[in-house]
């Protein structure tokens, strides 16, 4: 069924293409594109505790790979989907529980994650680099 | 993974049985809330892990091997990092299986990409462990 051939192709709804981006939205989609992002960059989390594992001259490297300019940028990708990804789900699980399901709110929660996220990855990197 | 509901009884049996009916308790695919609730447990315990494992990675930025290492062997340290990477590798393979049900509908490739799914986080999962286990254990 799901092979056969639509002949005359029918009506499809309004979608992504038409409707107005709104935040809810596209927060939705980010928050899949960071989680998929954060599938994919674990293989970071793996190579740095292997390389740890190795013995100094390979854990060396590594570091050296994470602490240049390509790395870094990387890394800081890795930590604003993270936070975004963490600051969604957070939202996910206030609606849970039923609570907050109304625009205003809705809206309101979409723009606090995205702030969260963008002040938490600043904080981490300014403990990380700032205060040495 | 099969979605399909049992075929729809016939008017004799339909009358104790509503379409309702034959979907409550644990559904058409007979795992209920199963993926839902994992999904939110390991949620709940990456917010608490994530959070804690930065703050042990921000302590780490530019320290030397030897201190890398002390650290890792800590038990506290290790056992949060295998509490991670299980927490981490269910979380991931939950979500991504839902991205994979969601976008490939040709039965094949689906099937291959959700055995890939598990042979990744599991594999992923594993590398990490062995690293955590030969930091504290191996020579």
């Amino acid at each position: 069924m799901a092979d056969s051939k639509v002949v005359d192709p029918r009506p499809l709804s309004p979608h992504l293409q038409i409707y107005r981006p709104l935040i809810n939205m596209v927060m939705s989609i980010v928050h899949r594109i960071t989680g998929v992002a954060l599938y994919f960059g674990t293989l970071l989390l793996a190579w740095w505790l292997v390389a740890a594992a190795q013995g100094p001259k390979y854990f060396q490297f590594v570091s050296d790979v994470f602490g240049s300019l390509p790395g870094k940028v990387v890394l800081f990708g890795y930590t604003w989907a993270l936070m975004h990804h963490m600051f969604g789900g957070i939202r996910h699980l206030i609606w849970d529980t039923g609570r907050g399901f109304d625009l205003t709110t809705v809206d309101r929660m979409s723009w606090a994650s995205i702030v969260a996220s963008v002040l938490s990855t600043a904080l981490i990197w300014f403990a990380a680099y700032g205060l040495r | 993974m099969s979605t399909r509901l049992p075929p729809t009884p016939s008017p004799t049996q339909a009358i104790l049985r509503t379409p309702l009916g034959r979907v409550r308790g644990l559904g058409s695919a007979k795992e209920g809330t199963d993926h839902f609730w994992k999904q939110r447990i390991t949620g709940v315990a990456n917010i608490m892990l994530v959070t804690a494992a930065i703050c042990i990675l921000v302590s780490l930025i530019g320290a030397d091997y030897a201190t890398v290492r002390k650290t890792l062997q800590k038990p506290a340290v290790a056992i949060l990092l295998l509490m991670l990477v299980l927490a981490g590798m269910m979380h991931m393979r939950l979500g991504m299986q839902t991205v994979i049900e969601d976008y490939v509908h040709s039965e094949g490739s689906k099937v291959v990409l959700l055995m890939l799914n598990t042979f990744f986080t599991i594999g992923i999962g594993l590398t990490c462990v062995f690293a955590v286990f030969k930091l504290s254990f191996g020579a």
